[in-house]
Parts: C-alpha cells; structure tokens; sequence
C-alpha cells in the first residue's frame, strides 16, 4: 500500500520543477511542454496507488480476514502451551495467555482473541476483555517475573468491555493494577499492537519496554466513531476523526511513542498472514534480545523515564 | 455564572446561595450533592491558608493540533482561571501535613492530558521528597480525547508513580467525587490505599450511556453510583460532603509512621 507514496511525492517534486520551468523564456519553455507531452502518455499505462487514508488503515487494522492472535502466536511460537483461569471468577477467551519458545527463548505471551465467525466472537467477545482477562495476564505476568521470562503481548481489541458485570467486577481497577504491576515488573515487556489498540483495553496490557506496531495497526484513545460522535455528533465522521487522532502506526512512531513498524505485505496482513507472521517474528526476536542485553536496573530506570517523559516539555 | 437563587440539578426545588455554601453545596430537600469546584472544595478540606500551590508543570498542550481544542482549552482557563483541570500543592488538615491534588470538572470534564497527568507526578515527587502522604480528590470524564495517545499514555505514568510512592511506604488516600470515571478511575484513582467516594457520585469505568447501548438495554437502578460500588467491594466507603475532613484527618493520624517501618524485611528479595 505504501508503493504508491514515493512515486506520487516525486511527481509533486517534478510537476513544482516544470512550472518554474514554463515561466522562464524558451528554449526551456519548449522542453518542458515536451516532457508534459511525454509524461501524459506515460501516465495513461499507469494506476498510482491511491495514498492510503487513516480511516482506510483503521478499516484494515479490524479486516475480518487479519491474523488473530492464535494464529499469529502458533506461526510465531514453538510449544505454545496454553495457561488459564484469573484464579478468581473465570477464564476470559479474550485475552489468551500461556507459555511457549520464541526461538530458543522461553517466553511469556498474552494475546487478544478476535473470532472469525459469530459463534466464536461470542465465544471471545469480539476481543473484548472482561475483568478476568487482564487478572489472568496479571497472573501469567508475576509468573514470567518469577520464572525470569520477557513478556510478549499481542494487542488486538476494540477496547475493554463496557458492560455490567465487567464494572461490577473492577475493570477500571483490573487495568489500574496492570499498569501497576508493569510499570515495575522485573523482566523485559514487549507489546505490539498487531490490529486494533482501543484505548484503556489495549493499554491494559499494553505498558512496555518497546511498542512494536503493524504497518497498518491503529493506537488511540478513542474509536474514530466514537470521537466523531462526541465531537460532531456524527459517528459517520469517523474518517475526519481518524485523521484528526493521529492514530496510526506512521503517527505513533512520530510521536516517540511506538519503537517500531512491522512491515506488511502490499494488500495488508490477511493477504500473506505467513508473511506477516515471519515479520513478526524476526522483529520480536531482535527486540527480546536487545532487551535481555539491557542489565535490570537499567531497564527499569529506562521503562519509568521513558512513560514519565510523554507530554512533559 | 453566577446565580443568587440557584436550583438543585436533582429535585429542582430553589436555594438561596448563602444557605447553599453554608451546607457545603448540598441540598437540603434531597441531600444531592452539587459538582463544586476545586478551589471550592479545597477551602473545605483543608486548614484555613495552609495551601501552597506547587508550580505548573510545563507541558506540550495541543500535541495532535487536534481541530478548536486550542481555543477550548483558552476558553477553560479564562473561565476557571485554572491552568487546566487541577490543582496541587501541599497544604494541613489539622495541622498534618500532606500533599494534595484537586480534580475540577468544569475545566473540560476534569480529562486527563499531559497536564493533569504531569501534575499528579509532580505532586508525588514531591510527597516522597518530604514524606508526605497524598490525598487526591478526583473526578473526571476520563482520559482527553483531543490529546490522543499522548492522553492514554498519562494513565501508564501516573500509575507508574503510585508504585513508587508506595515503594516509599507513603499513604495515598482518594476521594471519589461525581463523575469519576475512564481512564482516571483505570489509573491512579483506583490505586488508592484507602478509597473514599462521596455520596451519590457516578463512578466507573465504561459511561453509562456506552454500557446501555452495547448491551441495548436499560441499565438497573443505582448502577455505578458510589453505594453501588461499596456493595460490590470496590471502595472502602461511602461518605457525605461534610464528613470527608474528618474522614482525611482520622486516616491522617492512623498513618503516622513508626520507626518499625524502616526495617527491611527478611523476606524482601533483593534484586
């Protein structure tokens, strides 16, 4: 998708060239209508790919056909095994959780759940964590402490569940203690948002040491839907609003705040879910090494500046 | 604006604006308590002249130049005369020290951006550099939209700095006011050592509005309001607007440190 950005930015830069061109007296006149007549017949063989829009990107970060985090986990991972249960009230089949080998690290990962149909979206709520889930991975997280294994957290939600059960039994305060406890916890986290990272739900299991992004994943406080909503009471402005949010993963790394872009392929990540999945993996390899390099005390001090900084002067 | 004859947003019935700041802007017909502002409420809790507001925190304040937040945000410090939707700074309740914040929701929804969140970390430092403890009063409408992901991430920073204060073994003691809820009640409110939540507030995470249309039914009475989350364990209790002081100032003096306090434990791990 990204292909047809150059191309276009070099036909901006030529087309500013040829009219200072044209303005100027022959013989340069006279060549400059020569290569607008050339160029004109070189376009008409030629499709440009239309500069992607944020909306388009959050479109694609929600694509129906884009790698859950069980597939992405079993082509990353080597013996992915499966952990469950908060030990309290549930299993959440939202957020999944286990233990597996990246490489030949031994590694903790946490994993939202999207479904691919409507009995399995039930069955997951549409990657809608419960309280359950973020207790589970605050579980899983002490163990991979304990057990010295980095975290990796694969981010794709809609956001945290808005319902009544889900306040009755502490959202709010199932999130405050993530951040908590991984804002201190003593081995390395690196989450990647792989589709979509809706706001406290994302974040909820999202603080870490890096933020990876998919090339065409989204990040952002608010859905574009609902910001429009709120702001001009029409949700159908959700692609101002995508604009305006600064959401995506081009956005993300602008800002400091994301570390790093995983490239996908041209159609987006449900066109060579293999692709992406090696993409993943190499870029996960690479990180979780550079961060096991990092002595603790340094990487801690560095977690805590590097959160403490955002929005300071 | 100012009203002689103010009405109670809950019963309508008319009050007199004098009798109305005597009883602590509470309605004396049906007991709801009014949304008061900070300077306000900090007159309330606190020793008569004892605050000492603590420095702006200097922020970057239009990070996305998201589309008339700039001229929002001037129009809501005209309005309130506040930097934005805090105040902090360290003040006495009955003599004892502490450091204090107060969130004010007639500043845009009491949202949090980089500046609410860069106060309330300030004002920690602080705490732990004088070992004071720290009482928040807290409302809000949650993180603020037009700050974006730079909003989001204040969640992560200010938690971050309640585990340090509590590294400190230093109290931290909120009071929830109406309406706490999003992104500040998944942070830093909900990480209190001791939870108050005044009478009647709205205290969540989802809105409820959000929760009614996701589920696409009426929600049940009482839902989210501040008894409803002291049945489900959420809060340790549930106080009305003239009882907060001596709540603050009893669990004050219950916190005094003792010198048993700095020791380290056996089974501390070092690492």
């Amino acid at each position: 998708m990204n292909e047809g950005r150059e191309p276009i930015e070099q036909l901006g830069h030529l087309t500013h060239l040829l009219k200072g061109m044209l303005e100027s007296e022959s013989p340069e006149k006279k060549q400059a209508q020569q290569i607008i007549h050339s160029l004109n017949e070189e376009l008409k063989g030629l499709t440009i790919h239309k500069r992607i829009q944020p909306y388009d990107q959050v479109k694609l970060s929600r694509h129906p056909k884009r790698p859950t985090g069980f597939e992405l986990i079993s082509s990353v991972f080597d013996h992915f095994t499966e952990l469950h249960g908060d030990r309290c009230y549930s299993d959440d089949a939202a957020i999944v959780t286990g233990i597996a080998r990246l490489g030949d690290i031994p590694v903790t990962v946490i994993a939202h759940q999207k479904g691919r149909n409507l009995e399995e979206n039930l069955k997951c709520n549409f990657g809608m964590a419960n309280p359950e889930g973020y207790r589970k991975a605050k579980r899983v997280m002490k163990q991979a402490e304990r057990f010295g294994r980095p975290v990796i957290s694969l981010i794709d939600t809609p956001g945290a569940y808005p319902g009544i059960g889900a306040e009755e039994r502490g959202q709010a305060l199932a999130i405050a203690e993530n951040l908590y406890l991984m804002s201190r916890l003593q081995v390395p986290i690196i989450a990647v948002i792989t589709g979509e990272g809706g706001s406290g739900g994302a974040l909820g299991v999202g603080l870490a040491d890096r933020l990876l992004m998919f090339e065409n994943a989204i990040y952002s406080v608010i859905s574009p839907e609902g910001c429009a909503a709120i702001l001009w009471k029409d949700a159908k402005k959700a692609d101002e609003a995508a604009v305006a949010l600064k959401l995506t993963a081009t956005d993300l790394l602008g800002m400091g705040i994301a570390d790093q872009m995983i490239k996908e392929p041209t159609e987006g990540a449900h066109a060579d879910p293999h692709q992406a999945a090696r993409a993943l993996q190499d870029a996960l390899i690479e990180t979780t090494l550079e961060l096991l390099a990092i002595p603790l005390h340094r990487l801690l001090a560095e977690r805590t500046t590097k959160y403490r900084k955002i929005g300071v002067m | 604006m100012f009203k002689l004859f103010p009405s109670c947003p809950a019963c309508h019935s008319t009050h007199f604006i004098a009798f109305l700041k005597k009883d602590l802007y509470r309605c004396n017909r049906c007991g709801h308590l009014m949304r008061i502002s900070a300077r306000r409420r900090l007159g309330m809790l606190l020793d008569k002249g004892s605050f000492k507001p603590m420095a702006e925190p200097l922020v970057t304040t239009d990070p996305l130049v998201f589309p008339d937040y700039h001229d929002k945000l001037l129009e809501a410090r005209k309005r309130t005369g506040l930097g934005d939707a805090i105040i902090a700074g360290t003040g006495r309740i009955a003599g004892m020290d502490l450091a204090l914040a107060i969130l004010d929701s007639h500043f845009i929804m009491a949202s949090m951006g980089a500046y609410v969140g860069e106060a309330i970390c300030q004002l920690i430092d602080l705490a732990i550099e004088r070992r004071y403890p720290v009482v928040i009063t807290i409302c809000s409408g949650g993180a603020r939209m037009q700050e974006g992901i730079i909003s989001l991430m204040q969640m992560a920073k200010t938690a971050a700095s309640i585990a340090q204060l509590q590294d400190h073994r230093l109290p931290y003691f909120a009071v929830l006011t109406d309406p706490t809820t999003g992104g500040v009640t998944a942070s830093f409110a909900m990480l209190a050592d001791v939870i108050i939540a005044e009478k009647g507030s709205l205290i969540g995470f989802a809105g409820p509005r959000v929760i009614a249309q996701t589920i696409g039914q009426d929600l049940p009475q009482g839902f989210q309001k501040a008894e409803f989350l002291l049945e489900h364990g959420m809060v340790d209790m549930v106080l009305d607007r003239h009882e907060i002081r001596a709540a603050l100032e009893n669990l004050l003096m219950l916190h005094k440190t003792r010198p048993y306090f700095h020791q380290r434990s056996p089974y501390e791990r070092r690492s």
